[in-house]
């Protein structure tokens, strides 16, 4: 921008203006302050608050060179903390950092601009890590505040009082939040990523892992974190038969289990029987490619793009990074692959060669006491029933190259990754086929809005063994140390000195009870209605109202945009026009002189109305009687009773309609 | 904000237009379709000016508005956002995005209605010397219930001269400088108003000619050239850039005449009180003559009596102005001198 094109009298950036940009930056930024490596949160707010100094002490800006070593260290940090310069976190962190140096530079009004969107910017930003509904209140301030900033800026001379400028900025956002509405329902979306999502992508979560050893599950469940939310259609199932199928594992090391198993697209026959159980899910990201189902998913009905894989886990055709709402259908009777073929069978046969030797020779005791393979399965389960096994969160960390045979037969205290493994492993070494799954157990329901919320704290583990016959079956030996877990929740089968870190949520204060069951409701509709809102619920939702395709939503678009706009632009019409005059005989008088406005004929300021009719009558002498008799009603009006006249006056100025003259 | 360049030149473009013969109208139609329908548009803008002696209201259909500079980035701002949110299928990051649309339509509407309704009036335009600025004065008058924020004066392609915030029901003045190079009348060409006002990404304006004139005197001559002195009635000279205290005769004393200046010594010899006389009082007037010029052209002429003019004033010496049809005086003082830079700023120009 040459010196010439910049207007002389606004250039001037006012220290209470620059001030006010300071604190709208810092409620704009601090979101992100929270999530930042610690060194990049003191620099910014060492930034902003040094810039503050510098305006009330006028300090000159830096120079160029200082500020080009600053934006390189700045790009050198990013890089040393996060590894890259793109990305989401990375490309996130220079922003912010970016923001802040922009700060450096900035000493003249127009710079506010760019602030401005920059900061706009910026907040779009956040709604990658977090859209929970708290961020729509942010989403308004935020707007409003960095709106008021905008105002602000364009205003030449001293600066505005915060009060005008709020209150400009407020009844602008008001304004344009119904067409927000508007664009946001009827705005054509399409399926994304338009060109991919770095790998960082999506808010940072707890979740299942795609490995499981001693102590994974016990950390996780410390999260109240929610995991996904599911609405049946009819009849929910009973809580102990709320198995989520997750992640199943079949190779063991001897500690940890990791996926492995078969190529995982050959197909997995199940024989479905029984009734058939339809919900929805609204998924919560979690970055994985995994969907949780209830054994076992009908395949006739997938969500779409998802697959079923070789053991039965319901896999999305990509990692899942943003909220999913999908339908699925499961039948909770079944027989899962009747015919295991010979290859599978020795993957779920396989044992790491010289660990857990003491588990190895109980499995062999029993074989070799005759036993068949269901007698095997209840004595195990009897051998967890029967001895001091105890279900804790806080079991002793097993140390040994023997965890499993650490645990059965020394600790005895475990949580449920414990006893899946332990069972799991007894059942390989007696020649069962059997594998590890882990997903959700359970789920807490919602009466309000009668759906269930299952969180990370209901993770699970439990086992399947194979069985001639049958197929799969599913034992879950939790079930069998606390029945309590399955039956009814967590909490109840924890000891009383056990508390979970969230368990007043779950606490039997009624009140207490009922304001987070309605909370818990308002955060499923949000995520329901509005955080899935996508191109399917947007087909659903205006194909009831008869809009299909992408010309029908433009369309409508169009035309309720111009519709809300204009009458959004009546109102500032409105507020725009000349005021009423409190005089009632001088309005009239100028509603009926107005008439001839049109035509060029304007009482002049010094003009009485005496002159004025005269000045009138000489130029439109056709008006005579007319004017003569406005004049005397005016006057009559104005100096007479005015009540009475101001009638008599508004009669004449009815009938006074000058014809317009042809120009 | 700078008054938009676009549609200013429009009518010497209006002029030219005119003459051009069909061919080249077509020519240019179809070699510069933007430009031909630039020119056509800043013809008919200029059309709809008139020029009004005021107030003068600004109705909505005489409004025109265009984004800025800071509009399109904004647009472009929103479209990255908008791509954004498609990419990360982010509910949230549509509805800020949608939200800032919704804000930036209804910014259309609100630096309209900033604009909508004011009325302008002349203002006083003092008279000046040519090369001087001419400063028309402006008033705006805010008829409606709500404050209108920086409002700009300008003049056509030049950075707003004035930024005016007009409360509600009141009302703001604003002067509009224009420099002079000629003496005669000034008519204050087409200014605009326009605002940008509350979010700066568009720009409203409107034209409006108000009927201010002004006049412009000749530039005074720089080099002193002695005035010829005519001697009043006696003819005699006298040297009217003498003070008061000079001393020139004698007259016969006159009740109100202090006793500081009666001429004791020939009071002594009379009898009767005789009083001093000093320079004021006995000077004649001088005249300022067109035809004493003869040899100088006539911008130069009247520069020089201009001059003369100017000097007379500041020494409080009354002098008379004598133009071929015109004799102004003899007087001194402000109406008198306003009155003789007039008939020289408006000598030989069409009334």
């Amino acid at each position: 921008m040459s010196p010439a094109a910049k207007p002389a009298v606004s250039s001037y950036l006012h220290v209470a203006t620059l001030l006010r940009l300071l604190a709208v930056l810092l409620l704009v930024l601090a979101p992100h302050l929270l999530r930042l490596p610690l060194w990049e949160s003191i620099a910014v707010i060492a930034v902003l608050l040094w810039r503050g100094w510098a305006a009330q002490r006028h300090f000159t800006m830096p120079s160029k060179w200082i500020r080009g070593a600053l934006t390189l260290a700045a790009f050198a940090a990013v890089y040393a903390s996060f590894g890259r310069i793109n990305g989401q976190h990375a490309g996130v962190a220079l922003l912010v950092v970016m923001a802040a140096l922009k700060l450096t530079e900035m000493d003249q009004r127009r710079d506010v601009m760019v602030m401005v969107f920059l900061m706009y910017f910026v907040c779009t930003t956040h709604f990658l890590f977090s859209q929970e509904l708290w961020t729509l209140a942010y989403l308004l301030f935020a707007t409003v505040a960095v709106t008021t900033v905008l105002i602000e800026s364009n205003h030449a001379g001293a600066p505005l009082p915060v009060r005008v400028t709020l209150r400009r900025g407020l009844g602008l956002v008001a304004q344009a939040v119904p067409l927000m509405l508007l664009m946001f329902v009827l705005f054509p979306r399409v399926p994304g990523p338009l060109w991919g999502l770095p790998s960082d992508a999506g808010a940072a979560r707890s979740g299942l892992s795609d490995r499981m050893s001693p102590g994974d599950i016990a950390a996780l469940i410390q999260s109240d974190e929610l995991a996904f939310r599911v609405r049946f259609e009819g009849e929910a199932p009973p809580q102990n038969q709320l198995y989520w199928r997750g992640p199943v594992f079949w190779d063991f090391d001897g500690r940890e289990w990791s996926e492995g198993g078969p190529a995982f697209n050959a197909p997995y026959p199940v024989q479905l029987l029984g009734q058939r159980t339809v919900y929805e899910v609204t998924l919560e990201p979690h970055r994985a490619m995994w969907l949780f189902a209830l054994d076992s998913v009908d395949q006739s009905a997938l969500p779409p793009q998802s697959l079923v894989t070789v053991d039965g886990r319901l896999l999305a055709g990509k990692p899942v990074r943003e909220r999913l709402l999908y339908h699925a259908a499961s039948f909770l009777d079944y027989h899962a692959q009747p015919e295991l073929p010979e290859r599978y069978q020795r993957m779920a046969l396989r044992l790491p060669r010289e660990r857990n030797p003491r588990t190895a020779a109980l499995a062999a005791q029993w074989r070799g006491q005759g036993l068949d393979d269901e007698a095997i399965v209840n004595k195990a389960l009897a051998l967890y029933r029967s001895q001091e096994f105890f279900y804790t969160l806080q079991p002793p960390i097993l140390e040994s190259r023997d965890p499993v045979d650490e645990f059965l037969f020394v600790t005895r205290r475990g949580f449920c990754e414990h006893y899946a493994s332990s069972f799991t492993t007894l059942m390989r070494a007696a020649g069962i086929p059997a594998r590890v799954v882990t997903g959700y157990q359970g789920g807490s329901r919602n009466r309000i809005g009668e759906y269930y919320s299952v969180r990370q704290s209901d993770a699970h583990a439990w086992s399947e063994v194979w069985l001639a016959g049958q197929g799969w079956v599913r034992i879950d030996p939790t079930a069998a140390v606390a029945p309590n877990r399955i039956e009814q929740n967590l909490q109840s089968a924890l000891g009383a000195n056990e508390a979970l870190p969230f368990a007043f949520r779950r606490s039997s204060n009624q009140l207490f009870t009922q304001l987070a069951a309605r909370w818990d409701w308002v955060n499923a509709q949000w995520n329901r209605w509005v955080l899935a809102y996508g191109p399917e619920l947007q087909k659903e939702l205006l194909g009831r109202f008869g809009l299909e395709g992408w010309r029908d939503l433009m369309l409508s678009l169009i035309v309720a945009l111009s519709v809300l706009t204009g009458l959004l632009g009546l109102v500032a019409l409105h507020r725009a026009r000349p005021a009423r005059h409190t005089d009632e005989a001088l309005r009239l008088w100028q509603q009926a002189t107005n008439r001839l406005a049109r035509d060029g004929l304007i009482q002049r300021p010094h003009e009485g109305p005496q002159q004025f009719t005269a000045r009138v009558l000489a130029q439109r002498p056709e008006l005579g009687a007319l004017m003569q008799a406005l004049l005397a009603a005016y006057l009559a009006a104005r100096y007479g009773h005015q009540d009475e006249q101001c009638q008599a006056l508004g009669d004449a100025v009815r009938r006074f309609r000058p014809r317009r003259v042809k120009p | 904000m700078r008054l938009r360049p676009t549609l200013t030149a429009a009518s010497p473009v209006q002029n030219a237009d005119r003459r051009d013969p069909f061919w080249a109208r077509l020519g240019m139609v179809v070699l510069h379709p933007l430009k031909s329908l630039r020119q056509r548009i800043n013809r008919w803008v200029a059309g709809r000016v008139t020029r009004q002696a005021g107030p003068v209201s600004i109705p909505r259909h005489r409004i025109y508005i265009v984004p800025t500079r800071f509009g399109y980035g904004y647009g472009l701002l929103l479209l990255v956002m908008l791509l954004g949110a498609m990419n990360y299928s982010n509910s949230m990051a549509f509805a800020l995005t949608f939200l800032l649309m919704g804000l930036g339509l209804l910014g259309m509407h609100h630096t309209h209605a900033n604009l909508l309704n004011l009325r302008l009036r002349a203002g006083k335009a003092a008279a000046v010397f040519a090369g001087e600025q001419a400063r028309f004065q402006v008033w705006i008058e805010n008829p409606s219930k709500s404050t209108r924020y920086t409002v700009a004066l300008g003049w056509p392609d030049e950075p707003p001269a004035a930024y005016l915030d007009v409360p509600a029901g009141g009302h703001a003045e604003g002067t509009l400088p224009l420099s002079t190079s000629q003496r005669g009348w000034l008519r204050a060409p087409r200014f605009a108003v326009a605002t940008e006002f509350p979010l700066g990404l568009l720009h409203a304006w409107t034209w409006i000619e108000l009927d201010m004139n002004t006049v412009v005197y000749p530039a005074p001559a720089t080099q002193a050239r002695s005035p010829p002195i005519a001697a009043g009635d006696t003819g005699e000279v006298a040297n009217n850039r003498r003070g008061v205290d000079e001393f020139v005769g004698l007259r016969a004393y006159a009740t109100g005449d202090t006793p500081r200046t009666v001429h004791w010594k020939s009071f002594a010899k009379l009898g009767t009180p005789l009083v001093k006389q000093f320079g004021e009082a006995v000077s004649s007037e001088c005249i300022f003559d067109w035809d004493a010029l003869n040899e100088l052209p006539v911008e130069a002429r009247l520069a020089q009596l201009t001059r003369w003019v100017l000097d007379a004033e500041i020494a409080r010496q009354p002098y008379v102005l004598q133009l071929p049809e015109q004799r102004l005086g003899p007087a001194l003082g402000e109406t008198h001198r306003h009155a003789c830079l007039r008939a020289l700023a408006l000598y030989g120009l069409p009334a």
